[in-house]
């Protein structure tokens, strides 16, 4: 049996190595293509600016790529580790696209990246652009496998539960890589890293134009970044909203959750702008309303309804007692396999096999679940609502915001008024975390949403987790804490440093405009 | 021979291949992380022999990540059962491992001495602490490890970590770190010269020496070993869980498969001989051809406990009935041959760049070299 608290603090621990991850991520995914795109120039004009431009990025681009690595390692060990039920029961499925995901793009991106560093003095121009484009082509076919992956949890396709082997397994390949879930959220989530590469190198060019140092490099990287920046920026927003809309058929209970929405309403539908929501009261408090606005976001017309969480309650109490025949039959099916009625009890009742397990949490035997541990079941059904909802609000806003300024910027560069507004320049600089803020929220909306499953609709996430002791937990978590959190000031202090200390100007290739500012700037600080 | 069958033993196989590259690739840079500090005495030195692998190492890592995604998607009962059994053993592991690029990456960034020494001790733990656990965590399949399922096939570990560490899986253990640190040492003999080069030799020797005792007295160890036999339950190619079979303990059941096929007692011979022509090889210098013995007596080392244990994968020694095995453990028919297809094309596509990529930064690194790129580890 399963100790709830350790199903908590596995949660945890995976969530906190998660997101750390997810720090270095998307600036992987972005700067790659950044990187390609600057030695595009310098390989199509012969420029040496550009060598020395995307020398510079490249050398930012490792420190975070390091730690993206490292990192990495971790989320590979943990399904095993800390969800090993998770891992037995659908790795027929899950395992497959991380297997590709190594196969196919991951020694892609590791072998590449090698050559990207080492390989200046060894490769031809043309061969080394190439080698940076197959780092930005692995990295981002690794996101594509990674999402494929995380689309099955969020909206299983291609997949059926085999009671012969005790566990869900592969009924189509082809259903598995295609779910819409997948392509949306593959375009979503990687243009989000394009934004993030956008923001960061915008920022760092600000800082260096604000000090007046390496302007040329400075002034030509704003430039590429904030032309990248524009259109990343609308691209996300708008599969932002396709991924809504393929959720909303998907996820009833995330949806209801992003949107606050306890009580099923006629169409048109208000959308709460901001509300406080109380789970306890089912209820929300302060709601601001904006009439129609749900309705046309969700469901694209007037006149879509989305169900609140009342009817999903509804929903879920009906499918845990089809559930239940379906549980017990498994039983009878492990105690005595292939037996013919058992099968015949299965089947009739397999869809809800996952809710049947959702009221195990509260009647080991489920044969004997009362009505309130049914009832509470199905209050488990809705994911918690206030953090969905104000992680979904948090990254909207930030995403606006960051449309905003990159038009700005775009309308800026493009009249060259860019290094007269310096308190531009200077909200530049404190843009940079912004994209980051936005990719945690996006990745709590999606994982907290998809809440109480870790699979939706067919394993509860109380199931998924390892028999551990707490004891092991807390070890585990104090490592990880203790491990994680030297690293990111080390990444962090590196990171400042190389900024601060700029491109290496010795190469002789810098204009004397830039080295002159450096000098002054250099006197200037000391 | 029923297509699933057959398509069970072909991932069985795939399996031996993918630890083979990660036993051969990975343990050939965790060697360098583990002599580290002996082959280079200055900083100049220890810049050197981390060049040397610097080009590769993160490609190299691949086979590792590679390793732990295969096992999940063509035995996802073992994947779930080893990692959470072996916890903090898996912890130790990815805490050493993590270590890896951060020293790689970071270690030269600043040329403080004591930043420096810090990251060589990284990077010096990363190289050993994997090994020994890689090599140790195989040794433990010989004993069987305590596992049982519930009716859902959830499983519990009843053992303790100090339990993983009995005598044989630490012989085991450090069999794989000699063999590490001898294609740690020929790799660095190989990209190295003068007194680097020298002080590989004489660990690259060691190493081979070490490595062909241990895998004698391993040998020894197992004649005599209590092994698993199973007696009942689903064949090949039927779909099962590990609640269907009987098994039964034996003395010396680890060579019944050698007695019944004397052929694969070829295989404990080519691991002696990649040793013993290593060791002579790599005295004569010829560290390029040492590299490929080694890589052969890794071959010989895998594919003796792999024949020993076949088709075990984790006996269960608290439950025997329950132990996994390529038939009870393995993935469904259309997950294998999907797996089975993206194998056949990316892993020659992956040998084939790779290759290329050793091509492109082949020869000696040199300390002013080093020095002169600025994009050096």
């Amino acid at each position: 049996m399963h100790d709830l608290h350790v199903v908590d603090l596995s949660r945890l621990q995976f969530a906190l190595t998660a997101l750390y991850h997810y720090l270095f991520v998307p600036l992987t995914l972005g700067l790659s293509f950044l990187l390609a795109a600057m030695e595009t120039v310098y390989v199509t004009t012969g420029k040496e600016i550009y060598r020395e431009i995307t020398q510079f990025w490249s050398k930012l681009f490792l420190i975070n790529f390091a730690l993206g690595v490292a990192t990495g390692l971790t989320m590979e060990f943990e399904f095993g580790t800390n969800w090993s039920f998770y891992s037995s029961f659908v790795g027929d499925i899950f395992g497959a696209p991380l297997a590709i995901e190594g196969l196919m793009a991951f020694f892609m991106e590791a072998t590449f990246v090698g050559l990207m560093t080492f390989g200046w003095a060894r490769l031809r121009p043309g061969q080394h652009l190439a080698v940076t484009y197959l780092v930005a082509l692995g990295s981002n076919l690794s996101a594509l496998w990674i999402l494929i992956a995380n689309s099955f949890m969020q909206m299983p396709h291609g997949a059926h539960f085999n009671p012969a082997t005790m566990r869900m397994e592969l009924s189509s390949f082809t259903d598995l890589i295609f779910s819409p879930d997948a392509q949306a959220k593959f375009v979503h989530t990687s243009i989000a890293g394009y934004v993030t590469a956008a923001v960061f190198v915008a920022g760092v060019s600000a800082w260096y134009l604000l000090k007046r140092r390496h302007m040329d490099l400075a002034r030509r990287s704003f430039r590429m970044a904030v032309l990248f920046g524009v259109l990343a920026t609308a691209g996300v927003i708008t599969l932002g909203d396709a991924l809504g809309f393929v959720g909303a058929q998907a996820q009833p209970t995330k949806l209801a959750a992003m949107e606050g929405l306890w009580k099923t309403e006629q169409a048109p539908m208000p959308f709460n702008l901001i509300a406080f929501p109380s789970q306890q009261e089912q209820a929300n408090h302060g709601a601001i309303q904006v009439p129609y606005v749900l309705s046309l976001l969700v469901t694209h017309s007037l006149t879509g309804a989305v169900p609140g969480i009342d009817q999903l309650e509804q929903r879920a109490t009906a499918r845990i007692r089809d559930g239940i025949p379906a549980v017990t039959a498994l039983q009878a099916l492990s105690a005595k396999p292939g037996d013919a009625d058992a099968l015949a009890q299965f089947q009739a009742h397999e869809q809800d096999l996952g809710y049947g397990f959702l009221v195990q949490r509260y009647a080991p035997d489920v044969s004997k679940a009362t009505g309130a541990q049914i009832a509470t079941a199905a209050r488990d059904a809705i994911p918690q609502v206030a953090p969905v909802f104000w992680s979904f609000r948090v990254m909207v806003v930030l995403g606006l915001a960051m449309l905003a300024y990159f038009v700005l910027a775009v309308i800026y560069t493009m009249r060259n008024r860019v290094e007269r507004k310096r308190w531009f320049l200077r909200l530049a600089v404190w843009m940079i975390p912004v994209p980051f803020l936005a990719n945690e929220a996006g990745w709590l909306v999606a994982e907290l949403g998809r809440q109480p499953w870790t699979v939706y609709g067919v394993l509860p996430t109380w199931m998924s987790a390892s028999t551990h002791s707490v004891g092991y937990m807390v070890f585990s978590l104090a490592g990880f804490a203790a491990l994680y959190t030297t690293f990111i000031v080390v990444e962090m202090y590196l990171m400042v440093r190389t900024i601060r200390r700029g491109p290496d100007e010795h190469a002789g290739t810098a204009s004397n405009d830039t080295l002159l500012a450096d000098r002054m700037a250099g006197y200037a600080e000391g | 021979m029923e297509l699933y069958a057959i398509l069970q033993c072909a991932w069985w196989l795939l399996l031996g291949v993918l630890l083979l590259g990660l036993a051969v690739m990975v343990g050939m840079d965790m060697g360098v992380g583990s002599i580290l500090r002996y082959v280079g005495r200055t900083d100049a030195e220890r810049r050197v022999a981390l060049n040397i692998v610097g080009p590769h190492w993160d490609g190299n890592q691949v086979w590792f990540v590679l390793g732990g995604g295969a096992v999940f998607a063509a035995f996802p009962l073992i994947y779930a059962t080893a990692f959470s059994g072996f916890y903090v053993v898996m912890l130790l592991l990815l805490w050493s491992m993590i270590l890896r690029p951060l020293g790689f990456e970071y270690r030269s960034k600043l040329s403080s001495a004591a930043w420096r020494n810090v990251w060589d001790w990284a990077l010096l733990v990363s190289g050993l602490v994997p090994m020994v656990v890689f090599g140790a965590a195989i040794g433990n399949l010989f004993h069987g490890v305590p596992f049982h399922f519930s009716w859902n096939l959830t499983s519990t570990y009843t053992g303790s970590f100090l339990g993983l560490f009995n005598p044989f899986a630490i012989l085991c253990g450090l069999l794989s770190l000699s063999l590490s640190v001898f294609m740690g040492a020929v790799t660095v003999m190989n990209g190295a010269t003068d007194v680097i080069h020298e002080r590989a030799r004489t660990l690259a020797r060691a190493g081979a020496a070490l490595a062909i005792v241990l895998f004698a007295a391993g040998g020894f160890w197992v004649h005599g070993m209590t092994g698993y036999v199973r007696v009942a339950g689903p064949g090949a190619g039927v779909a099962q869980t590990p609640l269907q079979q009987q098994v039964m303990l034996g003395a010396g059941a680890w060579l019944a498969n050698f007695h019944a096929h004397p052929l694969l007692w070829a295989l404990p011979g080519v691991g002696f001989a990649g040793m013993l022509l290593g060791l002579a090889v790599a005295g004569a210098r010829r560290s390029h051809l040492a590299w490929w013995l080694g890589a052969l007596a890794w071959l010989g080392v895998l594919g003796t406990a792999g024949a020993a244990l076949f088709p075990f994968l984790l006996p269960s020694s608290s439950v025997p009935a329950q132990s996994l095995t390529v038939w009870n453990a393995s993935s469904s028919r259309l997950t294998l041959t999907w797996m089975l297809g993206f194998t056949a094309v990316f892993v020659p596509l992956v040998i084939w760049y790779t290759s290329w990529a050793f091509y492109v930064m082949r020869g000696k690194v040199s300390a002013a070299d080093v020095v002169a790129n600025e994009h050096a580890y």
